[in-house]
């Protein structure tokens, strides 16, 4: 250690220059060593691998075609120093294993036993040359060490990106959109709306308005905890598009706060026909259709606001 | 991404075609169908402000893409009049001529990105980008 | 293009069958004038189901025939007006107040008959003992 400090201090430009220019050396010897002893150093990680009890939802013929693809990219990125190749590797091994049920936890640590494999064998190999074995390590760990980091990033962002993919496929097939009876359809709104989420209710909205020729539609907004005004403003456009469909809307389950939200951004509440609750929502709604002398009524200049607020 | 389709904009058919190509490209780039008119409407707005206050000029339209979010550019241009003062154009519901239009406000309450670079005297450049994030 | 205009009866049907120019839009709100004006026209339907767009200057152009109509006595009711279209007028911020607008043709039919109807209700003299 005192070796490496006195030679660091005393350093000169040309020192400098050998010093980096071994420094290369020294990957490329740590590279040729690694791949000359590819097969056993494999195996001796794919045994780690069982015996930490990771990967357990792969077989053992599956651990090993992987790990030597793993193993391949970790040395090349080793050798060339650059990580975009491990990176696209690592996305797309994720998402192989990611369905078969492998958890985070597991990818990382088998990258970080594939560094600890390959760290033991320099100290074997150097054992008799500490100061060789300490500038080799100073080459190694920083590189192990961003590997291990590519790859697990590349492994949650892979997972994100499905998950995402999940959600968006399950709001596709849900139909939040309910036809109670002829003509009179109901939205519940239930949880956190994001804008995205906002901008797909609307268009089921307006897609079953047509479909089902609604005259009436009841957008309940009891489940919906705290609405900041770009999703009250959405709300608000929501209503008036569907007014434009023909349908008239009334909103139910507004609390004082998500009124207040209203307010705020400019709602005229005398505007929009509101109601406490959905239950008397849906028979306002049936009223409206019963008699159909108030329907459409916003468009040639009757508002039902000042009808139907309670 | 390098592909562009350059309209010219002259005449009130001009800003028809400009937004079904600006639809059909929203289309390809993977847009929803809803989103697809919303970006035909802000280029159908933006190409008629060129037909008003310049008389003539281009759209061009080209696919984007910045990390995983793929979208559609829209670049209009013209070597009109200029716009004397941009904020104040920008406001909703002003305009100098014939009091038509939602204009610029309006296509730019529809887009992502939305910037105006204009000279009075020399012209135009209207850039706008819709983004679609690719999950 | 030249959009077909058709009388049922005492209403105009305009029947838009494709993209409009902007020149076409005005031509169709003068050819509706001058046919109101000309017959004693109760009502105006314009059938907007085949466009995909409806910018600022469609909506003003629709929203300068109903005026021009009512003030010749005639209604106005917008129908057709496909969901994704409605979606980006709100967010454009382009709205048809004052302007009827119904899902589809049935629908504005039966909207210029109630009309109609209340209209002449409204407009039918109170016998003798209905006062006081």
């Amino acid at each position: 250690m005192d070796t490496k400090k006195s030679m660091s201090v005393s350093t000169r430009a040309s020192e400098a220059s050998a010093l980096s220019e071994s420094s290369a050396g020294l990957l490329r010897e740590l590279v040729a060593h690694l791949r000359q002893n590819r097969t056993q150093l494999r195996e001796e990680w794919a045994r780690r691998i069982t015996r930490a009890e990771l990967l357990t939802a792969m077989t053992e013929e599956e651990i090993f075609a992987e790990a030597t693809a793993v193993y391949d990219n970790y040395v090349e990125a080793l050798e060339t120093g650059t990580f975009e190749a491990l990176q696209a590797y690592s996305r797309r091994l994720s998402e192989r294993i990611i369905p078969r049920g492998v958890e985070t936890d597991e990818v990382v640590g088998i990258v970080l036993l594939l560094r600890d494999v390959l760290a033991r064998s320099l100290f074997t190999k150097y054992q008799d040359n500490v100061e060789k074995l300490n500038r080799i390590l100073d080459s190694y760990e920083p590189a192990a060490n961003r590997i291990a980091n590519t790859v697990a990033v590349g492994f949650v962002e892979e997972r994100e990106r499905i998950i995402r993919q999940q959600q968006e496929a399950i709001r596709e097939l849900s139909t939040p959109v309910l036809q109670v009876r002829e003509r009179l359809l109901i939205l519940p709104i239930i949880g956190v709306i994001d804008p995205q989420r906002a901008r797909q209710l609307t268009e089921q909205l307006l897609r079953a308005i047509r479909a089902n020729r609604a005259k009436v539609v009841v957008i309940d907004v009891t489940g919906v905890a705290a609405m900041d005004s770009g999703v009250a403003n959405h709300l608000v456009q929501t209503v008036e598009a569907s007014r434009l469909l023909g349908a008239t809307v009334i909103v139910t389950g507004l609390s004082p706060e998500i009124a207040q939200t209203l307010v705020t951004i400019g709602v005229d509440l005398s505007e929009m026909a509101t109601v406490g609750d959905l239950q008397g929502g849906i028979e306002e709604a049936e009223r409206l259709l019963a008699d159909r002398a108030a329907l459409p009524g916003p468009q040639a200049g009757r508002e039902p606001g000042t009808e139907l607020n309670r | 991404m390098g592909e562009e389709l350059r309209l010219p904009i002259a005449a009130d058919v001009d800003v028809v075609e400009a937004r079904q190509q600006g639809r059909a490209l929203a289309a390809v780039a993977g847009f929803s169908s809803g989103e697809q008119t919303v970006i035909a409407a802000a280029i159908s707005e933006i190409a008629r402000n060129i037909l008003m206050y310049a008389k003539r000029g281009e759209i061009t339209l080209s696919l984007v893409q910045n990390g995983d979010r793929q979208g559609v550019s829209i670049i209009a241009s013209d070597q009109g009049p200029g716009i004397p003062d941009i904020d104040r154009a920008m406001q909703y519901g002003y305009s100098t001529s014939h009091g038509v239009g939602a204009g610029l406000p309006g296509a730019k309450r529809l887009m992502d990105e939305f910037a105006v670079d204009s000279v009075v005297g020399r012209g135009t450049t209207i850039t706008m980008k819709k983004w679609r994030r690719t999950i | 293009m030249e959009v077909p205009i058709l009388r049922q009866g005492q209403y105009l049907i305009a029947s838009i069958q494709s993209a409009l120019t902007d020149a076409d839009l005005s031509h169709l709100r003068e050819a509706l004038i001058a046919q109101v004006g000309r017959s004693r026209c109760r009502g105006v339907i314009v059938d907007v189901t085949a466009l995909d767009v409806m910018d600022s200057f469609a909506v003003r152009t629709l929203r300068d025939i109903a005026h021009m109509a009512r003030l010749r006595g005639a209604e106005t009711v917008i129908v057709g007006i496909q969901p994704d279209v409605a979606f980006a007028m709100v967010q454009l911020g382009l709205t048809l107040k004052g302007v009827a607008t119904v899902l589809d043709l049935e629908e504005g039919l039966a909207f210029l008959n109630r009309r109609t109807e209340e209209r002449f209700l409204e407009t039918k003299p109170k016998r003798p003992s209905d006062r006081g």
